[in-house]
């Protein structure tokens, strides 16, 4: 073995150990989550719950009470969470820390009830453990559950025929996904990171041995707890700043590896349950081979980005390292960013704003696809089936038939609602950052000028209107400008496209399934995945090829 | 439509409108484009455009060039506004040719219309039944367009059917040229299916009285004129959902430029507006938004050349979606006449002496199967004999259901006197009426004989031909039975090339007949139809087609008669034929002039064609894309970042040359497509698979590469121009 091959190979072990992992679990996990969300039977904790909160599990709602309650849910998370981080100074538990601002409590409640997770603040500088553990983390798994509520719900609107627009019943999904599914797969995660060297306890104060031999005092907390829920549902709010860059967080490349797999277990499983629930597993391959193509080449472009380290500083220094984890090397913060910005989780193990340009121009490139590859948990199945109603839509035609997926005809009301949710995204992440460059107070949170200063700004409005939650660094958005603009673009870009997908969902129910003849476009063959992952690119990438010609483009070609 | 004029060359009102497209072109004229200038200068009116939203932002940013050339006049901002002006033209210059095609079938047909004089029965409408000869009635004459629905009037030879209406007495002959285009008369007559006369055709003979079904300035020609000039074209469903897709995919554009110049500010590169509206303009899908209501125009217009009329654009959309096809045999799958083929003696009986039988009977026989008898026995054993002058015939008859010769026979003339001329009897019919009649006549069949004659029938109908049994009787003896004739149903040729055809376009064949089931399965198998509806009463067709819609599935079918009404309303693509009654036509949704029930396999590749154009040309469109922002991005901004020039690949001349290329290019591939979205992408049947394969490397990848050749070109011509 060479020394030139070894971080390769390296690389390349790595990301095979994952996929072997992937694929292990895929069809055993893909298939209980489908039985999560068709079983009938309740377990004795959910029906308690549902009589707290007085719901009937097994009525099916039409799309409109769907969408009711899951606005209202998130309504009523939004301001507990807000009056919590509000009141913080008299709550118990709270270390010591006062309470947030209206601006930066409005900014950090939105941001983890819509699973984005952006944090202006630093985690172990400003929230104490009661916040941590019933506010941030009670969200991380409600949130992520919500998401998950409307993928499936749309994915009902395609499986089910000619219903007055039911697609199922939202208490129950929200419920189910949390006890059933987020729950115990983060119960066994946080004993495989506490296995790992991430702590876990109560304490306000942890003593740290440092590589010199002195004693260092960090703050102790519910940490692998913590961090279990914050990759697995992809939401990546950091209990300390450093996030999974920070020792305690993610100590060694075994955790770096654990959590690398946890926040891309359910968004690559969906597609798994999605084949299920419509009764064609090979829908489901289709899927699952779009999203994982396009998150290979991502993938590959960006470790080669890193590893060849193009740009003055790292050709000067001898590698691409500022900003990077040694303990993580090249490829392990490389694919560190790939997954949590192709995932929606925002979770860090290196800073962005370090990558190599070419690098920094993919990950924020993953995140202005939509988030769909794999994307979020249920909100990046939700976004490419979207996509795929785009895709069967221009080329179906081409088969000389009027565009059905799944059985399902693609008519004018699809359409306009498909076409709403493609154009939300792109006009949030162009406006907010526009605004934000030609603005007083947005120009004062730059820390750069020029190309990479752009960047900056378009990474945080790409990362909030997709609620991802990373930040490039270097931009300062602890201000009430940065604080409320992204606030609107996170809540904005959550719930504008799940009310649409709703709408699309209940659309779909009522439909008849028309059959499948050999005359009807096929939408599991590698030409139609081909096709899908064209879409993507072209039809949402040609969006933003202006701006990023003038940010990341522009930094790599000098 | 073939309207042809020679036909009619008494009227030269049917001359082709100038510039009409006729014949149907495959490419454009200078004629033609010259004639359709002032109706496309007339659509370039916002209150007419903005029904394309993609087109209606390229007149507005072609206001707003215009403007800005005007305030700082320079070599670039003209070229950029003549462009962008051109782009909005060739936009309408295509809807407006497409029309021009039928608007000349639109002036043809208005021919037709002049004012006539009707000759109305002067009764109260409610007196007026059929078979009470109410030609005798008095009549008044009256201006045709007062005619209303329900007045009778009466129309002899030489004179203009002055509505459309029923014939509810006598049989005609009528030149129908006027609408159809065919110069051989067709028979109209009253009752059965043949019944519908149109308003502007012409009795040739006879004279035939008409209930008037329609009333003036609602009659089929009314409809078919404003269905040629599309005065009442609506959009279609996707036509309106591709045309969303088109709208939210311009407001992205306009989005992502509209923000860039905050983003070029920042950059320290601030944009002229002229060179913004430039990009917006090659960005936002024009090339599918200028050819969109073209592309529907001309789909309408290849069924109108077929002499096909469509009542909507919808049904031509579901014809493309159809699954299920149903075709009438009689007529359509088979010839309407059956052919006789064998002759099967029962034993005792020679061949030759059951065929000269059957030929005996069948000599008078002027229907084709007789005919078909006559030639086959001929053929075979040379006969010549005619009938001799005192032969009675026996003609069909429902309640018989037999027809047949009875022959004096030959005796010396001293034996009798008239009034007991022994008789030799020769039936021919269907295999029970003639045993019926045996045993009127006292025949025994015996349990062997009976089993041969079974046998024979069953192994006719087993092969898809219908059993003619004949038999004899020689005077007051008992009858025999001398064996059964082969009728076959011939199937037409080419049939089951057809529907190979329509299985590779994953369209399932029902064949309908009232035949028994056997002999249907049979000529199924030898037509290669998929499925069959034997003894099908209307309901049964009825049934069969809810029975499909049900499980999701999209029928069409084809017929004439009043009883097929139900049926052709049910169906999503119903095609009544011209010949049939005003019932079927106005329950169907499209009528075929030629009346052909074939005809629907090409109307389902009309329907595919459409759609395929459309997004052939949509995914061309947005494929363009790419190279316009190879070629106009570093042209915005190489002054401040240098290294954009990598981007440049194309090596254009200047930044102007640049920009201004690829608006050129972006307009003049309008000009170049118009053709293509009036002929159709080319069409052949076949998987959904292939198809899409196939269309993606030709439109997708097509469409990805062609503007950066095309670009580059125009760049070196434009480079030329001075002071740009």
């Amino acid at each position: 073995m060479t020394a030139v091959s070894t971080p390769v190979l390296a690389a390349v072990a790595q990301a095979l150990v994952l996929v072997a992992l992937l694929a292990a679990v895929h069809a055993p996990l893909g298939a209980y989550m489908a039985r999560v969300y068709s079983s009938p039977r309740h377990l004795r904790a959910e029906r308690l719950w549902y009589r707290v909160v007085r719901v009937d599990p097994d009525a099916e709602q039409r799309w409109t009470t769907y969408l009711m309650s899951l606005l209202g849910f998130s309504l009523v998370s939004v301001l507990v969470l807000y009056g919590m981080l509000r009141l913080q100074q008299h709550l118990p538990w709270n270390l010591g820390f006062t309470g947030f601002d209206p601006a930066g409590a409005w900014n950090t409640a939105v941001s983890f009830t819509t699973n984005t997770n952006w944090q202006w603040y630093s985690g172990e500088a400003a929230a104490g453990h009661l916040v941590q553990m019933a506010g941030l983390a009670v969200q991380n798994f409600v949130s992520a559950s919500v998401g998950m509520a409307a993928a499936i719900a749309l994915v009902r609107g395609f499986a089910r025929s000619g219903t007055d627009a039911r697609i199922g019943n939202f208490w129950s999904d929200l419920t189910r996904g949390v006890t059933r599914i987020l729950l115990p797969l983060s119960l066994v995660a946080a004993v495989l990171l506490m296995a790992g060297g991430v702590i876990q306890n109560l304490d306000p104060h942890t003593a740290l041995t440092t590589v010199e031999g002195a004693t260092q005092q960090s703050l102790g907390g519910p940490v692998a707890s913590q961090e279990a829920i914050k990759e697995l549902g992809t939401n990546g709010g950091g209990f300390f700043n450093a996030n999974s860059g920070h020792p305690l967080e993610n100590p060694t490349p075994f955790t770096n590896l654990v959590e690398i797999f946890l926040l891309l277990l359910v968004p690559f499983t969906l597609p798994r349950t999605f084949g299920i629930l419509v009764g064609d597993k090979r829908q489901g391959w289709a899927v699952l081979g779009v999203t994982a193509g396009l998150f290979t080449a991502s993938l590959a472009l960006t470790t080669w980005a890193e590893m060849a380290g193009p740009g003055a500083a790292p050709q000067a220094a001898g590698a691409a390292m500022e900003g990077k984890e040694t303990r993580f090397g090249l490829a392990g913060s490389a694919l560190f960013a790939v997954a949590t910005t192709a995932t929606s989780t925002g979770a860090v193990n290196a800073s962005h704003d370090s990558l190599t340009a070419p690098g920094g121009g993919l990950v924020l490139f993953n995140m202005l696809l939509g988030e769909v590859a794999p994307g979020g948990v249920g909100a990046g199945l939700y976004g490419m089936l979207v996509l795929a109603v785009v895709a069967v839509f221009i080329a179906g035609l081409m088969v000389g038939r009027t565009p059905e997926y799944l059985g399902k005809k693609i008519g004018r009301r699809e359409m306009t609602l498909v076409a709403l949710y493609v154009l939300t995204t792109p006009a949030l992440v162009l406006v907010g950052t526009a605004a934000a460059v030609v603005a007083r107070p947005g120009l004062a949170g730059l820390q750069e000028s020029g190309p990479h200063g752009l960047s900056e700004v378009l990474y945080a409005y790409a990362s909030a209107a997709n609620n991802n939650g990373s930040a490039f660094g270097g931009l300062t958005s602890g201000t009430p400008f940065y604080e409320v603009t992204q606030g609107i673009a996170m809540l904005a870009g959550r719930f504008v496209p799940i009310a649409l997908v709703l709408a699309l969902a209940g659309c779909l129910a009522r439909q008849a399934v028309v059959p499948a003849t050999s005359g009807t476009l096929p939408t599991h063959r590698p030409l139609f995945a081909g096709l899908l992952a064209t879409v993507a690119i072209i039809v949402v990438g040609l969006t933003f090829i202006p701006v990023l010609s003038l940010g990341p483009v522009v930094e790599s070609l000098s | 439509m073939t309207i042809d004029t020679r036909n009619v060359p008494d009227t030269p009102t049917r001359e082709p409108a100038p510039g009409g497209a006729r014949p149907a072109p495959r490419a454009l004229t200078r004629a033609q484009l010259r004639s359709a200038l002032p109706g496309a200068l007339r659509k370039l009116d916002p209150r007419v455009l903005y029904t394309s939203p993609v087109m209606f932002v390229v007149e507005v940013g072609a206001v707003v060039t215009t403007v800005l050339a005007i305030v700082e006049p320079g070599v670039f901002a003209w070229w950029i506004a003549v462009w962008l002006w051109a782009t909005v033209l060739f936009a309408t210059l295509a809807e407006s040719v497409a029309e021009s095609r039928g608007k000349a079938q639109a002036s043809t047909l208005r021919a037709t219309q002049k004012q006539t004089t009707a000759r109305k029965v002067d009764a109260p409408q409610d007196t007026l039944t059929s078979g009470t000869r109410l030609d005798r009635l008095p009549t008044v004459e009256v201006p045709s367009s007062t005619l209303q629905v329900g007045d009778v009037v009466v129309v002899a030879a030489g004179e203009t059917v002055p509505g459309d209406g029923d014939v509810i007495e006598g049989v005609a002959s009528i030149d129908e040229s006027a609408v159809t285009g065919e110069s051989a008369p067709v028979i109209r007559e009253s009752g059965g299916d043949r019944s519908a006369v149109t308003g502007g055709t012409v009795v040739l003979s006879d004279q035939v009285v008409v209930r008037i079904t329609a009333p003036a300035g609602a009659t089929f020609v009314d409809r078919m004129i404003a269905l040629v000039e599309g005065s009442e074209r609506q959009k279609t469903p996707n036509e309106i959902a591709l045309n969303i897709l088109l709208t939210s995919l311009t407001v992205v554009f306009l989005l992502a430029v509209a923000t860039l110049q905050p983003f070029a500010i920042y950059s320290g590169a601030r944009q002229d507006l002229l060179v913004l509206v430039a990009l917006l303009v090659c960005l936002i899908p024009t090339t599918i938004g200028a050819l969109l209501s073209a592309i529907g125009i001309a789909g309408m217009d290849r069924l109108v050349q077929r002499n096909v009329l469509a009542m909507s654009g919808r049904a031509v959309e579901a014809a493309g979606d159809v699954d299920v096809l149903l075709l009438d045999k009689t007529g359509t799958i088979t010839y309407g006449n059956r052919r006789a083929t064998e002759v099967l003696p029962v034993t005792e009986v020679t061949p030759r002496e059951l065929a000269e039988s059957a030929r005996l009977a069948s000599l008078a026989d002027e229907t084709p199967e007789g005919r078909s008898i006559v030639e086959l026995v001929d053929g075979t054993y040379g006969t010549a004999e005619e009938l001799p002058l005192d032969a009675a015939l026996v003609p069909f008859t429902a309640q018989t259901r037999m027809s047949g010769v009875d022959l004096p026979l030959t005796r010396s003339s001293e034996a009798g006197g008239a009034g007991n001329t022994e008789m030799h009897r020769i039936r021919k019919g269907a295999g029970s009426a003639i045993r019926r009649w045996a045993q009127s006549t006292g025949t025994y069949l015996s349990e062997a004989e009976t089993a041969e004659l079974d046998a024979h029938i069953d192994a006719v109908s087993r092969m898809g031909g219908t059993p003619l049994v004949v038999g004899e009787q020689l005077g007051e003896h008992p009858a025999r039975i001398l064996g059964v004739v082969r009728l076959k149903d011939v199937v037409k040729e080419g049939m089951r090339e057809r529907f190979d055809a329509l299985r590779a376009m994953s369209i399932r064949s029902v064949m309908v007949t009232g035949d028994n089931a056997v002999t249907a399965q049979a000529i199924a198998a030898e037509a290669g139809v998929d499925d069959v509806l034997a003894e099908a009463t209307p309901e049964d067709k009825l049934a069969l087609i809810k029975r499909e819609q049900e499980g999701g599935k999209l029928v069409a079918m084809a017929g004439d008669g009043t009883n097929d009404a139900p049926a052709l309303a049910q169906s999503d693509v119903g095609v009544a034929m011209n010949t049939g009654t005003s019932a079927a036509k106005e329950a169907g949704n499209m009528v075929d002039l030629d009346s052909d029930p074939t005809k629907l396999i090409e109307i389902v590749e009309i329907g595919k064609q459409l759609l395929i154009t459309r997004g052939a040309l949509t995914t061309f469109s947005v494929a363009n894309d790419v190279a316009k922002y190879f070629a106009i991005l570093p042209a915005m901004f190489m002054t401040v970042f240098p290294q954009l020039e990598v981007l440049n690949i194309m090596r254009l001349a200047s930044p102007g040359s640049a920009i201004l290329s690829a608006v050129i290019f972006n307009a003049l591939i309008i000009l170049a497509l118009i053709p293509l979205s009036l002929r159709g992408v080319r069409y052949r049947p076949a998987s959904a698979s292939s198809l899409l394969q196939r269309n993606l490397l030709v439109y997708g990848l097509g469409g990805l590469v062609a503007p950066f050749i095309g670009i580059k070109l125009i760049d070196l011509v434009v480079s030329l121009i001075p002071g740009l």
